[in-house]
């Protein structure tokens, strides 16, 4: 049913009334996707995107509590360097192991194009559902039998070989290796599967209108992240089953007793263990954008750059792996080859970074808790992009690979970049999802604490790597433990801050303010329907347009939220 | 609910959507399948040298590319089918190259029989 | 008419030929992730046999070539009455669609039958993978017999001054092959070390591709029970349509996977 929206777009009334929430307003004790079908049968075979991206944002947060707590652990061990009363060296190894796997494979990956992707990705082409809905909640199910894999194998001798399972230790410890392994892999489907969706949904569920370069960047970084996805993800997989054949069967091809090639897993792994990592940071990205253009009240800027910029990285990410291994015993041609390529890739990232601040240039830039994620985004990532030069540095990365400078640059991308723009997004998205705003102070109380407690605890690790200081390590050397104290304190600041981040959200839910469709002031489509949306996504569907079109948005301190500016000439709204 | 092909009353012989494979071409593809492997067969009996690899696999690209075009409609689908599985391939072959390059330039570096026993 | 096609249109989409496109594409992403999948066994192949092309030489002797050929015509008989069956699927015929599918089961189970045939052989001489590797390997034709295995002595000293506390190498017959000369020593006759490097591959390659034949059997099997019940016809096909893709990728690998280990020369 496609009507001219613009002549509905313009109303600002709120219905009144329980039936189906009109398009402007809150939907909140009215049918919406959340009271549409009651019982946890309709949950859990729900074929709605919204409610299958709820699922999932419930489930890699849980993921990203036990990853954390891991983490914690870690840290407090770490206040001293010798032996410590709350964990054995294996048990050390064990849990920088699980820290690892279940923040990469659990939370990470999964991350923003599950938990945020879904619920958003349909209502940006206004159109009803991602184009394989079954196969979507086939994904989430892959995803909780890959965790439920993962906790078998943590609750029986779990692993300790660290995420990124070298043979030969891997081959041979007595960790529970094959469970964890066949957890990654059954979660490597659920990935798989979530791009092939989103990347139909793109190519044949846009509307009339919007072409390729009138999507939403946001769009962009999910079809980015997706073409990734699907091309390395499997060579995870063929991977991960060589693994478990040469640990079950003694297949001996990475083993070179038998003839194999312990460094040819690396090469394996590393295939799609680096263009992963540009899963992970591409849909952060395309968050970046969104809220750029939004809070800085100006149309973006630079964005075919910034769309293709999207697909150079995916493309260039598959060149780079071998600058892993640069001391695992890879050629010297491979290495040169590899370290200069590197170098490309930070080209793309870049022209983001250049196209996000001219967006806010000379624009109205609004403090709101998502703005201030995207400023943090701007710092770490910078800062994580650029020390990822460093590394890539051949000669460089001799003295500094496997110190803590590299645990410092990979959090600073993935947590400074990935989770900074995952929380942006979660406050900006947040309104439309659950229909309520939470406490703005709160909000931004909670990003600074976050901001505070990140650099404490991973600008040290910048410093003590740089020193030398390996990481991986249950003992260390007396000259580091300030650094580490100071480590493990601003781990603790950042502790504090996701419980306040946490307990703001939770709250809103039964006490926030109801929320307009538009509180933001987007010009994107899901802020075209109501908040919550209905079950069907639109009352009408909307027409595409420009999706950075913000200056036709004005606020409307009566509804709290903004409206579209009449159109000259246009019938007026009734 | 079945809806049996008995209850389509409208120009059941044409599908709604898609293209249907003449018999003669499916037939001739079948055949021409059946020749090639013959022809790899015996043309591997003879010794080539390093040309045997690549004649065998020069065959055998030519019979998937018969599958591919013909059996999987690849000629008469939309660009887009294409452009996925190729680049598919592409990566692969990145993959094997960059491999290949780097296991045989570091070959040299590999001490002549070690081989630690590992033990588990 | 509509209501016919309106039957089998998901809701969310706004054409049969959208939701058509839509299963196309997602179809062959899939296989693209199939390719990859594969690729990296074939990474593995291209990886061992370049270094050790001595071993591969040596060790696919060990496979019949006749039976391997056999599977390839199986498995492209099976794929010629697979489009087959896509043909009477799109016209509506739907007797010549149940006995093509099933004529497709059957096809390959053959394949299936006849790599047991092939396993069971290797199983009984021995002739598995890395630890597995048991067998009696014939000396090449007209080389002397092979000396009696060498006691694995142990690498030189490291030079004086280091001690380090990695166990000393052995070496001797389970040792690394020196790239560029076979694996046998200088003067000794016999087989190349190493065997079991091509017959991890081998097993690796075809069983993941075997496990791929029976998937594709279960898939055809639902194929054809809903065929049975008439469910396919000239305006909703698809189904039967992307489970024919599957299975030609499949008969893809094959035709690949028969020249690289049977017919090594």
């Amino acid at each position: 049913m496609k009507e001219g929206g613009k002549k509905s777009m313009a109303s600002t009334d709120v219905a009144v009334g329980g039936g189906p929430a009109g398009v402007a307003e809150n939907a909140l004790g009215k049918d919406n996707y959340l009271t549409h079908g009651r019982g946890l049968r309709s949950w859990l075979l729900t074929l709605d995107h919204k409610r299958i991206g709820v699922m999932y944002l419930v489930s890699i947060l849980s993921s990203f509590l036990l990853g954390g707590i891991f983490a914690l652990l870690i840290r407090t061990k770490l206040l001293s360097p010798g032996t410590s009363a709350l964990m054995t060296a294996d048990q050390y190894n064990q849990s920088f192991t699980l820290h690892g796997a279940i923040m990469i494979f659990l939370f990470i990956i999964p991350g923003i194009p599950a938990a945020l992707g879904n619920f958003v990705l349909p209502l940006m082409l206004g159109a009803k559902d991602v184009a394989f809905p079954r196969l979507n909640l086939a994904s989430y199910y892959m995803w909780v039998t890959g965790a439920l894999l993962a906790l078998v194998s943590i609750t029986t001798g779990a692993v300790d070989t660290g995420w990124t399972f070298y043979t030969p230790y891997s081959t041979t410890t007595n960790t529970n290796v094959i469970a964890m392994v066949a957890g990654v892999f059954v979660l490597g489907f659920s990935s798989i599967f979530t791009g092939l969706n989103f990347v139909v949904t793109i190519h044949k569920l846009r509307p009339r209108g919007m072409s390729w370069f009138r999507m939403p960047l946001f769009l962009w970084g999910i079809y980015g992240t997706a073409i990734i996805q699907i091309m390395a993800t499997p060579v995870l997989g063929i991977t991960l089953l060589l693994l478990i054949a040469e640990r079950a069967l003694g297949v001996g091809i990475f083993d070179p007793a038998l003839g194999g090639d312990p460094v040819l897993f690396q090469h394996f792994f590393w295939f799609y263990s680096h263009p992963a990592v540009y899963i992970m940071i591409l849909p952060a990205m395309g968050v970046i954008s969104e809220l750029v253009s939004v809070f800085s009240r100006k149309h973006i800027f630079g964005y075919k750059f910034i769309a293709l910029s999207s697909i150079a990285i995916a493309v260039i990410s598959f060149l780079v792996w071998g600058h892993h291994m640069f001391v695992a015993g890879q050629s010297n041609l491979a290495s040169m080859i590899f370290s200069a390529l590197t170098f490309m890739v930070a080209i793309p990232s870049a022209v983001k970074v250049f196209n996000w601040i001219a967006t806010m240039y000379k624009g109205s830039i609004w403090l709101a808790t998502p703005m201030l994620y995207v400023l943090s985004f701007l710092f770490l990532f910078g800062i994580g992009g650029l020390t990822g030069l460093f590394l890539g540095a051949l000669a460089v990365d001799v003295h500094l690979h496997d110190t803590y400078f590299v645990v410092a640059h990979f959090h600073y991308v993935m947590f400074g970049g990935t989770v900074i723009a995952f929380l942006g997004g979660l406050h900006y998205w947040w309104p439309k999802m659950f229909g309520r705003m939470y406490s703005e102070l709160w909000g931004r109380v909670g990003a600074l604490l976050v901001f505070v407690g990140f650099n404490t605890t991973f600008f040290t690790q910048f410093v003590m790597g740089s020193k030398g200081a390996p990481r991986r390590s249950y003992h260390y050397v007396a000259e580091f433990q300030p650094y580490h104290q100071l480590s493990t304190i601003g781990s603790y600041v950042l502790a504090v801050g996701f419980v306040i981040i946490a307990i703001n959200f939770l709250h809103s839910l039964f006490r926030g303010r109801p929320a307009p469709a538009n509180p933001w002031g987007g010009a994107t489509l899901e802020w075209q329907t109501s908040s919550p949306p209905p079950h069907d996504n639109f009352a009408v569907s909307p027409a595409a347009g420009d999706p950075y079109d913000v200056e036709d948005w004005r606020y409307d301190r009566e509804i709290g939220g903004f409206v579209r500016k009449p159109r000259v000439g246009s019938a007026a709204a009734s | 609910m079945a809806e049996t092909i008995e209850a389509t009353k409208h120009s059941s012989d044409h599908p709604a959507v898609g293209h249907v494979l003449p018999f003669r071409v499916l037939a001739a593809v079948w055949l021409g399948l059946l020749v090639l492997t013959v022809i790899t067969v015996v043309v591997a009996g003879f010794d080539i040298g390093n040309f045997n690899l690549g004649v065998a696999m020069a065959i055998a690209t030519v019979k998937a590319s018969l599958v591919l075009l013909y059996f999987m409609h690849m000629r008469y689908d939309r660009p887009m089918n294409a452009i996925v599985f190729v680049s598919a391939l592409l990566f692969v072959a990145l993959f094997v190259y960059i491999a290949l390059l780097d296991t045989h330039a570091y070959a040299p570096d590999l001490i002549p029989g070690y081989a630690p026993e590992l033990t588990r | 008419m509509a209501e016919a096609h309106a039957e089998h249109r998901a809701h969310h989409f706004e054409t049969a030929e959208q939701q058509f496109e839509s299963g196309k594409l997602g179809m062959w992403i899939f296989l693209a992730t199939e390719i990859l999948l594969f690729g990296g066994l074939f990474c593995a192949y291209a990886v061992y046999r370049s270094t050790h092309p001595e071993v591969f030489m040596y060790a696919h002797r060990y496979l019949d070539k006749t039976l391997g050929a056999i599977n390839t015509a199986v498995l492209i008989c099976s794929s010629f009455t697979m489009a087959w069956a896509v043909r009477c699927a799109q016209l509506g015929r739907r007797k010549a669609l149940v006995r093509l599918l099933a004529a497709t089961i059957v096809l390959a189970a053959c394949f299936l039958g006849i790599k047991y045939v092939e396993y069971h052989h290797k199983w009984k001489e021995g002739l598995l993978w890395g630890k597995r590797f048991h067998a009696t390997l014939e000396v090449p034709a007209g080389a002397a017999p092979a000396p009696p295995a060498v006691a694995p002595t142990t690498a030189p000293a490291a030079s004086s001054g280091e001690r380090s506390s990695i166990p000393a190498a052995a070496i001797g017959p389970r040792g690394l092959a020196v790239p560029g000369r076979p694996s046998v020593a200088e003067g000794e006759e016999g087989p190349p070390k190493n065997v079991q490097v091509f017959f991890a591959v081998y097993f690796l390659m075809t069983g993941l591709h075997g496990i791929h034949v029976i998937a594709g059997m279960i898939v055809l099997s639902l194929m054809l029970l809903r065929a049975r019940r008439g469910e396919f016809g000239p305006s909703y096909f698809t189904p039967v349509d992307l489970a024919g893709l599957y299975w030609h990728l499949v008969d893809l690998i094959w035709i690949y996977l028969f020249p690289l280990l049977y017919l090594i020369h």
